[in-house]
């Protein structure tokens, strides 16, 4: 069956912004919808509140809408565009949700939309799961014994006759949301109550528990002739009981026979066939009971999930492309295999190879939370591996994870591990928590046996015994270290290539012969013992395959192709972490397309499956591996060895993909670093050298200084006073970073960034360099400002952002605007003035981004990065123009003005404020970012900003006035600014001034306030109208707060129970309990927005003024930027 | 065993190639195992794929890295002892780990006196193949086989064409299964066990030697049952010597109605005087996407192959299906006779059941072939 011809115009829904359990998975699966559906002719409109993707560059789709996923959106959009079909199966549990709301509204309807890809009944089959099970047991297949509960009552009493422990998991939710585990009748109730507010319908299903089964995943497309194939099968290390998002996961399946997965395949085709998943991908989750094989389906993904993600890498085949093609008509036979060329899409991909996900948390952001993994997803990122076997795959994976660990053991880390009782070793293999794998091989390397390691774990036996033979194959080189002074001598070529296989890394081999891992590498370079490179092509070999995906293992042949072209090579960033997600991503892609469009080979090397820079389609050749100096000299190695004739590696791209790329600047040739040099950027960072540039150019600073130990810290904050700003250089997104108010206070973050290890993790790189000790401006605007420069040492102002909250809080974590909206032109102009002196200084060629505090008319930098900022893909939408990609010619050779001949930049930009040319200058909207935070999933986690950043991801509101931006951006965010009702003031004495500001406005436009004795006393001498509360039944936080009387109400009881559409809650320094952290805690239980600057309450009451003023208008993209480039 | 401890060996292929790799599995007492190299590309089932006679004389390669992860068991056996020459594999698992396994893979070659060659690039040997063809193979341990005799033996030993394989594998006498109220007669070129349970589901098969004579089936006396049916199955080796097969399948056409497999599939074509070719590397795995012309879905199917029929030299029969990557006939049926047949595995064992209903298509070819009789 052919394309569709009665469908002109399809809508796709993005996912929204970054959060935990929806990343960016669904920025590639939407890019891959989008440019398809566009190459076949449809006119494609998307909405997508994120700006940071790939999908919302306004020449992926006809009509681009960054605008808030919410249904007035969206009908606004529908009425606005009238598209004859909605796609909502490739952004997530969102886009599924969002089209099930219209569809509900009538919206659909009214308008004469349908949906392609799942009908709204196919989607209510999978998702309410009461009716899934129906289905289920019609067909015959088994499901775990459950019972949906609207109301707590009937919760307890279903977990009182299934028989604990239950799990709970709310309807309509992604990531696991809300699901838990309880063992028993209390642990019911708090979770029941809990899932019963997250789930949008108020429903809960009470499930029986499998936890220690067997955990499988089928990857299943369906066209619309009934054509069923797998396209993946995965297996999670981690059993039942693990969300699988936070499991290590493995494809293929491996301890299934074909007998047990062909009757998996069945069912999962009776499966999707019974939900009506008429066109697709769909993902089917079972459990085995590994001691009969009994099997229960768990779940269907009636869409592109997070796993299809992960199987269109580990497989070669592109699940989300292919999707599209089947939702506008096409069959699977009537597709073409893209990397074979030569046969159909009608197939099951084989494989020939292991493939290892790996999943990366950010506990050590999140102080409070447990850190124990269960059935909801708490992973910020992922990584994957490819190997020919699973230890090999298994070892590339941890080093993939950038969290100083080289492979599994194997270096000093291990030595808490060794350091630990037998109990205690066997208690932490068990205990659900991050790096529970490092545990399992130490209770091997102890001899602890497989079957009591199993007993502890539930890990299939399988799994153990392959990390034992990791585990012999290392002792075989400790034997080797016992043996002799000269142990790395007698090595053979075999040995190497034998450790090699099983993935040890270089360091881990030098470790166990106790020598300097250069001595090790420069003898397996002797022995000539390099990795080879094979392709990942669907077939396993069976058909020829011209697609460069490749990933290096230890055997004869090598498949790289040879190439006489000139060669760039992007280096990606890695898992997704907080402080480096998407948008360095972003930036590599737009790398690749640049240096493609000029001529270069593009070449990537990422490891991050969720991620559009390693679909094979983004460069000419890509490297799924680890991104360390050792990978990374074996890809340049093989790379220039590839090459012929004319051929040869240009140079390395190591600024755009985050903090990643820069750290391994220093382990590649200088010259082949491009751009900005490594020693500039060192400059940067280094805080003597900086502090003396910015002397020479008259720029100012806070002062401070450095210190590496307390007693140094301690004098430089009494030079400078209170309070102070302390960090660790050579980090990024704030990790550590503290403001202090006290030397107390010092002295605690001070122990804390020496001991809590955490830093480690990074790379180590915070123990060899100092700390350093600012003094924190109070009250100044922060500002970020994108600029590049070319090799003529022109330069240009990409855009200049003001913070919406105040300094201090971390810029990833702030809103800001463009163009800026409190700041003289006279202090924008000092501030470009500023930036291109230190890009000159810095002999920048490409990017770089300086951060200022803005007081009393003085810009005082803070801080200059000549790499990609975070905030560089919100700028480029901002501004209508790529700047990743401006940057990658300007880093391969290219001068602005050839850029503008080609069309890349636009003729006359106009000359900003400071005498250069400004990409933002003359804007006649404003443009919003908003940070996206992940307190509702870590609800005993303060939910207070400060210099370390915590937000997952952001969005983007763009309108006529900053108001109705920033009202647009709440809403984005998933905190929309209230019309009407109450509003709870808690501000700390320096806020109240401005707070009162503030509250003036929220009254005047008709709101109620609420407030604790201090806050409501400020109020009431401004003569605005008050209710007292008391906070809780516990010890006030000052003098003012102590007229607790027991006939007021309580805030958390206001909170909890609805009353409060809004809370401003500005606490001072970092949370101790006292300073209002269980009011945010309250509010993030309980979903009310929560504000802790004043500047975001100004800005909100600017926000619900305009918005009842304008009311919503979307605009697409490609209207605002009508002159657009990009 | 782990790695480090096992020998070395070397595979060497007819034109001279050399892989090394380790010694695994059963060991003969001349130290080589000889046969023609294939590659199967199936993710599991590595325990029916080395027990299906169609292997016969062949050494297969695995694509699939890990080879044993989950044991062998008795269920899944596809024959009562394995056929094939060989198995080359990249790693061997030590451990069994599934609640069905009785044995590890690697004493369950032992037992059944299939040698292996562990640690090799296969990918690289399945290139090798897929650009090359089917090439004859000798392997074993390096200090008891040298390059050159290796070679040597590879090509002289190792190819399978024109070899009359099927004698080697057949049942040397007639034996029933099941007790369906349809009669089958299975002709046994090398018939595998699922095959069979197939067939015994909804009929009383009884399994006859290859060499059995059309007159013989039909007579209804030598078998002690008329045969409603006359399943062909698969077999291993050259279609094109086995021409007292071809004869007996003569006999049958339009006589009793038809089904084969594989095999069986290509003598039904030799008996309305088709062609078979040799294909470059076979079609051998789990994964091969086929399309039912008249229903016009795709199934996807398991694969185990090295001829095909020659599609130029067909005539009063219709392609029923085709194989969406190469084009190759994969199913037939005959104008003038009630018989069809398809070159892939409906029965899967191992692979995928989408083809199973060719099974219900032939117990529904019988049944409408004996109600027509009845009404004669």
């Amino acid at each position: 069956m052919p394309k569709r011809n009665d469908i002109q115009s399809i809508l796709v829904i993005g996912s929204g912004p970054i959060v935990i359990g929806q990343a960016c998975e669904f920025d590639y699966s939407g890019t891959q919808a989008c440019s398809v559906l566009k190459s076949e002719g449809f006119k494609v409109i998307l909405v997508n509140s994120n700006p940071a993707t790939i999908m919302t560059d306004p020449a992926l789709a006809d009509r681009t809408y960054i605008e808030p996923l919410n249904l007035e959106v969206l009908k606004a959009v529908i009425e606005k565009e009238r598209p004859d079909a909605i796609l909502p199966t490739l952004g997530g549990q969102t886009a599924l949700n969002l089209a099930m709301q219209a569809h509900s509204a009538g919206i659909l309807d009214e308008f004469g939309v349908q949906l392609i890809g799942a009908s709204a009944k196919s989607i209510e089959t999978a998702e309410n799961r009461e009716r899934f099970k129906e289905a289920m047991v019609e067909i015959g297949l088994e499901v775990a014994p459950s019972a949906i509960a609207h109301s707590l009552e009937v919760a307890l009493s279903h977990g009182d006759s299934i028989g604990y422990p239950v799990i709970v998991r709310p309807s309509y939710i992604l990531g696991g949301a809300g699901t838990g585990i309880a063992k028993d009748r209390d642990e019911l109730e708090i979770l029941a109550r809990e899932g019963l507010e997250t789930s949008p319908a108020t429903e809960i299903l009470i499930e029986k528990s499998i936890a220690g089964w067997k955990e499988y995943e089928l990857e299943v497309m369906r066209d619309r002739a009934d054509n069923c194939v797998v396209i993946c099968s995965i297996e999670n290390l981690d059993p039942m009981g693990i969300h699988t998002g936070d499991s290590i996961t493995v494809a293929p399946a491996q301890t299934l026979t074909d007998f047990e997965y062909q009757k998996m395949r069945d069912a999962a085709f009776a499966c999707i066939r019974r939900v009506g998943v008429e066109t697709g991908g769909s993902n089917i989750q079972f459990a085995i009971n590994p001691d009969d094989g009994r099997m229960i389906v768990i779940e269907m993904n009636p869409r592109v999930s997070r796993s299809s993600a992960l199987a269109s890498k580990a497989t070669g085949f592109p699940i989300a492309k292919i999707a599209a093609k089947l939702a506008v008509g096409y069959c699977l036979d009537e597709i073409q295999n893209d990397i074979t060329k030569v046969t159909p899409a009608s197939f099951e991909p084989t494989i020939d190879y292991v493939v290892t996900k790996i999943p990366r948390w950010a506990f050590e952001k999140l102080p409070g939370s447990k850190g124990l993994l269960g059935t909801r997803m708490q992973s910020v990122g992922e990584v994957m591996a490819i190997g020919r076997t699973f230890p090999e795959s298994l070892q590339k994976a941890i080093r993939s994870l950038e969290e100083g660990r080289n492979g599994l053991n194997g270096d000093p880390k291990e030595l808490e591990l060794d350091g630990l009782g037998n109990g205690e070793l066997l208690e932490l293999c068990g205990e659900n928590k991050p790096g529970r794998i490092f545990a399992v091989e130490a209770a091997i390397r102890r001899g602890i046996s497989l079957e009591e390691i199993f007993a502890n774990t539930f890990i299939d036996p399988w799994f153990l015994q392959r990390i034992e033979e990791i585990t012999c194959e290392r002792k075989w080189w400790e034997e080797r270290a016992k043996s002799g002074k000269n142990a790395v001598e007698e090595v053979t070529k075999k040995d190497f290539v034998t450790a090699k296989k099983m993935g040890f890394s270089d360091s881990q081999l030098a470790y166990f012969l106790n020598i300097p891992e250069t001595i090790l590498k420069a003898k397996r370079e002797d022995l000539g013992v390099f990795p080879v490179y094979k392709t990942v092509d669907t077939c396993a070999g069976e058909f020829k395959a011209d697609t460069p995906y490749y990933y290096a293992t230890f055997e004869d042949e090598s498949e790289v192709a040879r190439s006489s072209k000139q060669k760039v090579i992007i280096l990606g960033s890695g898992p997704n972490r907080i402080g480096q997600g998407i948008e360095f991503d972003y930036c590599c892609v737009h790398a690749a397309k640049a240096v493609k469009e000029a001529g270069f080979e593009a070449i990537m090397v990422n490891c991050n499956p969720e991620t559009v820079s390693t679909d094979y389609d983004t460069s000419d050749r890509l490297y799924f591996e680890p991104l360390t100096p050792e990978d990374l000299g074996h890809i340049l190695r093989a790379e220039s060895l590839s090459c012929t004739g004319e051929g040869k590696i240009y140079g390395v791209i190591v600024s755009l993909g985050g903090q990643t790329p820069l750290k391994l600047a220093n382990s590649i040739d200088p010259e082949l670093v491009l751009g900005t040099s490594p020693r500039s950027i060192d400059l940067a960072e280094d805080r003597e050298q900086w502090n003396k540039l910015c002397q020479v150019l008259e720029i100012p600073q806070a002062p401070g200084g450095t210190a590496t130990n307390i007693e140094k810290a301690i004098e430089i904050a009494g030079e400078i006073g209170y309070p102070v700003l302390i960090r660790p250089s050579y980090v990024l997104g704030g990790r550590a970073m503290e403001i202090v108010f006290s030397d107390d206070d010092l002295e605690r973050a001070w122990s804390e960034i020496n001991s809590s290890g955490s830093l480690q993790r990074e790379g180590s790189l915070a123990y060899d360099r100092p700390v350093l000790i600012d003094r924190f401006l109070e009250d100044a605007v922060e500002v970020d400002v994108d600029a590049l420069r070319d090799n003529q040492g022109e330069s240009i102002i990409g855009g200049v952002m003001e913070h919406v909250e105040q300094a201090g809080v971390h810029s990833g974590d702030s809103a800001c605007a463009i163009p800026v909206q409190t700041l003289s032109r006279e202090v924008v102009a000092l501030i470009q003035e500023r930036v291109v002196a230190i890009a000159d200084a810095l002999e920048v060629v490409g990017p770089i981004n300086v951060q200022f505090a803005v007081k009393d008319g003085e810009a005082y930098v803070l801080e200059a990065n000549p790499r990609a900022s975070r905030t560089m893909p919100f700028v480029s939408k901002a501004i209508g123009c790529s700047l990743a990609k401006v940057a990658a010619r300007l880093m391969t050779g290219s001068t602005f003005g050839e850029l503008v001949e080609e069309g890349l930049l636009p003729k006359d930009i106009a000359i900003g404020p400071g005498g250069v040319p400004d990409l933002a200058e003359g804007l006649d909207y404003v443009s919003v970012k908003e940070a996206v935070l992940p307190f509702s999933r870590f609800p005993e986690v303060d939910s207070l900003l400060g210099p370390e950043m915590r937000s997952t991801g952001e969005v983007m509101g763009i309108d006529s006035t900053f108001g109705l931006a920033f009202a647009k951006s709440q809403s984005g965010a998933g905190s929309p600014l209230p019309d009407t009702g109450m509003i709870f003031l808690s501000l700390a004495d320096r806020d109240k001034k401005a707070g009162i500001v503030a509250a003036t406005k929220l009254v005047g436009m008709g709101f109620k306030l609420a407030a604790t004795s201090g806050t409501a006393n400020a109020c009431m001498e401004a003569k605005l109208p008050i209710e007292i509360v008391v906070k809780k039944r516990t010890v006030p936080e000052n003098s003012l707060d102590s007229l607790e009387s027991d006939n007021l109400t309580d805030a958390i009881s206001l909170i909890s129970t609805g009353k409060i559409s809004l809370i401003v809650n500005t606490p001072r320094g970092r949370g101790a309990m006292a300073d209002g952290a269980y009011i945010r805690h309250a509010a993030s239980l309980h979903g009310v927005p929560c504000l802790t600057t004043v500047s975001a309450a100004l800005a909100a009451c600017d926000g619900i003024n305009s918005w009842r003023e304008h009311g919503l208008s979307v605009r697409a993209l490609q209207d605002i930027h009508a002159q657009g480039i990009s | 065993m782990r790695d480090r401890d096992r020998r070395e060996a070397v595979l060497v292929l007819s034109d001279g190639s050399v892989f090394e790799g380790l010694v695994g599995g059963y060991v003969p007492d001349e130290g080589v195992c000889v046969g023609e190299i294939v590659f199967n590309t199936s993710l599991s089932g590595y325990q029916e794929i080395v027990s299906d006679p169609s292997y016969a004389g062949q050494v297969i390669t695995f694509t699939y890295p890990h080879f044993g992860n989950y044991g062998t068991n008795d269920f899944d056996n596809e024959s009562k002892m394995p056929r094939c020459s060989g198995v080359v594999v990249r790693d061997v698992t030590e451990i069994a780990s599934n609640w069905r396994s009785q044995l590890n893979i690697e004493e369950w070659l032992i037992n059944n006196k299939i040698p292996m060659i562990t640690g090799v690039d296969t990918r690289k040997l399945t290139r090798h193949i897929r650009d090359l063809g089917a090439l004859g193979c000798a392997f074993g341990p390096i200090e008891s086989s040298d390059v050159k005799s290796l070679t040597e033996l590879a090509k002289k030993d190792g190819p399978t064409d024109g070899k009359d394989l099927v004698r080697g594998v057949t049942c040397d006498r007639p034996y029933t299964l099941g007790n369906g109220p349809i009669n089958i007669i299975a002709i046994d070129y090398g018939i595998k066990t699922t095959i069979l349970r197939n067939l015994a589901g909804f009929a009383t098969v009884t399994v006859v030697p290859a060499t059995t004579k059309a007159d013989e089936i039909l007579s209804g006396d030598v078998f002690k049952r008329k045969a409603n049916g006359v399943f062909l199955s698969n077999g291993p080796g050259d279609p094109g010597v086995v021409d007292y097969a071809v004869d007996t399948v003569s006999g049958l056409l339009g006589r009793v109605p038809i089904f084969g497999i594989c095999l069986g599939h290509q003598l039904l074509a030799r008996s309305i005087g088709a062609k078979t070719i040799k294909l470059p590397f076979g079609h051998h795995g789990g994964n091969h996407p086929v399309k039912n012309l008249s229903s016009q879905n795709i199934e996807i199917t398991s694969q185990n192959h090295s001829y095909a029929i020659d599609q130029d030299s067909l005539a009063n029969a219709v392609v029923t299906h085709v194989n969406l990557n190469d084009g190759v006939v994969e199913g037939i049926e005959l104008n003038d006779a009630p018989a069809f047949s398809v070159q892939y595995h409906p029965e899967a064992g191992p692979g995928p059941h989408d083809a199973h209903y060719l099974f219900d298509q032939f117990k529904e070819l019988i049944e409408k072939c004996s109600g027509d009789k009845k009404v004669k």
